[in-house]
């Protein structure tokens, strides 16, 4: 549980650790916000000061999503950029970018401009991403160059594979020069034969269509193959499978400039999720086996996948109550995705601060953006942790329009007590 | 009747039911069995108890297998069909679920295009489920009515051989045997076109062969599932003549074998595709007391899903 509300006009965080990805430096004292930036604690002066106690805490930069979707405009019953903004910051995450396939698809500068508009009151910073095809159908260009100089970051057909393989080799080529990335959400629809999960001895076992990792694999060996050759910016969504883990970093070890994320669901379930037809574990790239499990989190402490995203994936109740067959793929992942991630790769190996690195540097690079160290005159854009607590995550944690995640009930390790954002203030209470 | 109570409340599929459960189903369908021989042939087991067959897709066998079951029971029975392009317009089980309530329904035997159907009605409703087929996923009383066969044929099913023949991976058939044979002690094997097994079947514990005659030679009974004529021509079967001369239970083919077989099939037979009419209509086919075990059965996990405990208490 938490609240939102105003940014007092002078904050003190007390006592914490601060770890500042953007320069890779941890030291121990206070942090100061005076209107919305940060300063000096000495010149916070004595008039009324809220003060937080973060005595065991650790303060960062705020998190940064680049995959999810606000569903705005066109599906606000599922979620709008106000509620989206909300999860996000009791998520920890100051930055999301959110994905085309909206109603209209986001694939004009037009659009992109009204949803940077719309953005501008909001508690957290939009990025957008543009569709690379008109309408997301996948066959001609949409107006990269114009969405980018109206403001998108990326581009991607979301949910839709690009099937063509000169669609996407011709998106590479086209935005080279600008540097935005080109997000093909990989998956050979045919190969995938209406797969609702994981195509494995357990689909077999449940009936239900199985969706094999070569589908995913495919796909994105044909991916790196074009990216390879032409040279363009190509960004990897939601990487399942061990196959495409090591195709990844194959890749960037031959030194094709490619990045990669990984999803806290990929990272922390398995399969077994589906066991008992959870329709809230349908999604797509699916859930897949532990050992693909494994790969990803290797692949995520090993630096061959860049970042944690959440494709946050709101659906309604009633949409989620149909049969799995029905049912529409997606879960929504912003509130549970820091406590997910550090329950997994903590007792994994990774330090606290690499899996900080995975929700700020990493993510703001694969958009090829670079992070503002959190030094007096910076904007206030930060987060606040308890690494240890453990909690169980209810529906009461979510912020979100909807709730379907299949992580209702879950304990986790690790807990975001507070994120400071544009004004506002999220605390878990 | 003195029968012991089974632990099931539902019946979702047979995967994972014991075999002391699976046992008592038989025993009673096999008392059943009997009363269906009697000319009257009701019993007022299941009087005031309200059944609603919800039927996604049509199944006419099923459906009536179900109705006479009931209606032997002395149940009240009420039919629900629906098209299963209602589903696709959201209209889901959540509006399923409404009208159960509405209607104060006992129990639904409900057959639905999507696997696991079952089970989600079974964790919205209080009314017992009987899954009458759930997709490509499980179809428990025609596990139990084949079994039940194939007891009545040999005596027992522990030990026996049986292979399961046809279109496995869009079966709900093969996985309620496979799960309720392995439980009661048979070997199965499982043989079909190559693309129509479900990939990693082997870790459900049955063996895949593709060749026919050799699965003939091995088992002891075959059970010969229906190809969907759908699925012929369209790049998935290649032709009907292909599929009869690879897998088909042709004359001939059974004409080479010199061991007697027990012939299965769940129905409605494609005759001169899977099965020739010769061999369906022949001595070692047992296609005509599945359907008579097919009431039975179905009276038996109505009687110990909704009558069997009263009855218990009254003893
Ligand atoms: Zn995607």
């Amino acid at each position: 549980m938490g609240r939102i509300a105003p940014l007092p006009k002078a904050l003190l965080i007390e006592g914490a650790t601060i770890y500042d990805p953007a320069t890779g430096k941890t030291r121990r004292g206070d942090l100061a916000v005076k209107n919305g930036r940060l300063i000096e604690p000495e010149k916070l002066g004595a008039a009324k000061v809220e003060r937080l106690d973060a005595r065991g805490a650790l303060v960062t930069h705020g998190f940064i999503d680049i995959h999810a979707h606000f569903r705005e405009p066109g599906r606000e019953d599922q979620e709008s950029l106000e509620s989206g903004s909300r999860a996000a910051l009791a998520g920890g995450f100051t930055r999301v970018a959110v994905m085309p396939n909206t109603l209209p698809a986001i694939d004009s500068p037009e659009m992109v401009r009204s949803l940077l508009e719309k953005a501008e009151r909001l508690p957290i910073v939009l990025y957008v991403i543009g569709a690379i095809s008109r309408g997301r159908e996948g066959l001609e260009l949409a107006e990269l160059l114009e969405m980018q100089a109206a403001g998108a970051l990326a581009f991607s057909d979301d949910g839709n594979p690009i099937a063509d393989g000169q669609v996407l080799r011709r998106a590479l080529q086209y935005t080279k020069d600008v540097g935005t990335p080109i997000i093909n959400h990989a998956e050979d629809l045919p190969l995938r034969d209406g797969g609702v999960m994981n195509q494995s001895a357990l689909s077999t076992r449940l009936g239900l269509p199985g969706n094999p990792v070569e589908a995913e694999a495919a796909m994105v060996h044909r991916d790196l193959l074009i990216a390879q050759e032409t040279g363009g910016r190509l960004h990897v969504p939601h990487v399942s499978t061990a196959l495409t883990v090591d195709l990844v970093r194959r890749f960037k070890e031959a030194g094709v400039p490619i990045t990669a994320e990984a999803t806290p669901h990929h990272l922390g379930l398995t399969e077994e999720a589906l066991r008992q037809f959870d329709t809230n574990a349908k999604v797509a790239p699916p859930l897949r086996t532990e050992a693909d499990r494994q790969a990803v989190v290797r692949g995520l402490m090993d630096g061959a996948i860049d970042c944690i995203a959440t494709d946050h994936a709101p659906h309604t109740v009633e949409e989620k109550e149909q049969d799995m067959i029905q049912a529409p793929f997606g879960m929504i992942g912003l509130e549970s995705a820091f406590g997910l991630a550090n329950t997994v790769l903590g007792p994994a190996g990774l330090a606290i601060e690499k899996l900080i690195d995975l929700l700020t540097v990493g993510p703001a690079r694969a958009l090829g953006l670079e992070l503002t160290p959190l030094e007096p005159g910076s904007p206030a854009e930060l987060v606040v942790l308890r690494p240890d607590e453990t909690w169980t995550f209810t529906e009461k944690d979510i912020h979100s329009r909807s709730r379907n995640t299949p992580m209702l009930g879950m304990t986790f390790n690790g807990r975001v007590v507070a994120t400071i954002s544009r004004g506002s203030w999220y605390t878990c209470t | 009747m003195r029968t012991p109570a089974i632990s099931l409340t539902n019946l979702i599929g047979l995967e994972g039911v014991s075999r002391s459960d699976i046992q008592t189903l038989l025993d009673t369908g096999f008392y059943f069995r009997d009363v269906l021989d009697r000319p009257i042939k009701k019993v007022p087991i299941l009087t005031g108890i309200n059944v609603v067959n919800l039927f996604f897709e049509s199944s006419t066998r099923t459906r009536i297998s179900f109705e006479l079951a009931e209606k032997r029971l002395s149940a009240e029975v009420v039919n629900f069909s629906a098209a299963a392009s209602s589903l696709s317009k959201g209209e889901g089980l959540k509006d399923t679920v409404r009208n159960i309530h509405a209607m104060k329904m006992d129990a639904v035997v409900m057959r639905h295009p999507a696997p696991g159907a079952a089970l989600q009605l079974s964790r919205f409703v209080d009314a017992v489920v009987i899954n009458a087929g759930d997709g490509t996923h499980e179809h428990p009383t025609q596990g139990l009515l084949d079994m039940m066969s194939i007891r009545e044929k040999f005596g027992r099913i522990k030990g026996l051989k049986i292979g399961i023949i046809g279109d496995i991976a869009h079966s709900r058939v093969a996985l309620s045997n496979i799960f309720g044979l392995n439980t009661m002690g048979a070997e199965v094997t499982v043989c079909g076109p190559g693309h129509l097994i479900p990939p990693f079947i082997e870790e459900l514990g049955v063996t895949v062969n593709g060749d026919v005659d050799a699965v003939l030679e091995w088992a002891d009974a075959v059970n010969v599932l229906r190809i969907q004529r759908e699925r012929m021509g369209v790049g998935i079967i290649p032709s009907v003549r292909e599929y009869r001369n690879r897998f088909g239970l042709t004359v001939e083919r059974l004409a080479r074998h010199k061991k007697e077989i027990v012939i299965l099939h769940p129905g409605p037979m494609n005759r001169g595709v899977e099965i020739d009419s010769d061999v369906a209509d022949g001595d070692q086919a047992i296609i005509l007391d599945q359907v008579l075990n097919g009431v039975a059965v179905r009276m038996s996990v109505l009687f110990h899903l909704l009558g069997a405990r009263e009855l218990l208490e009254e003893a």
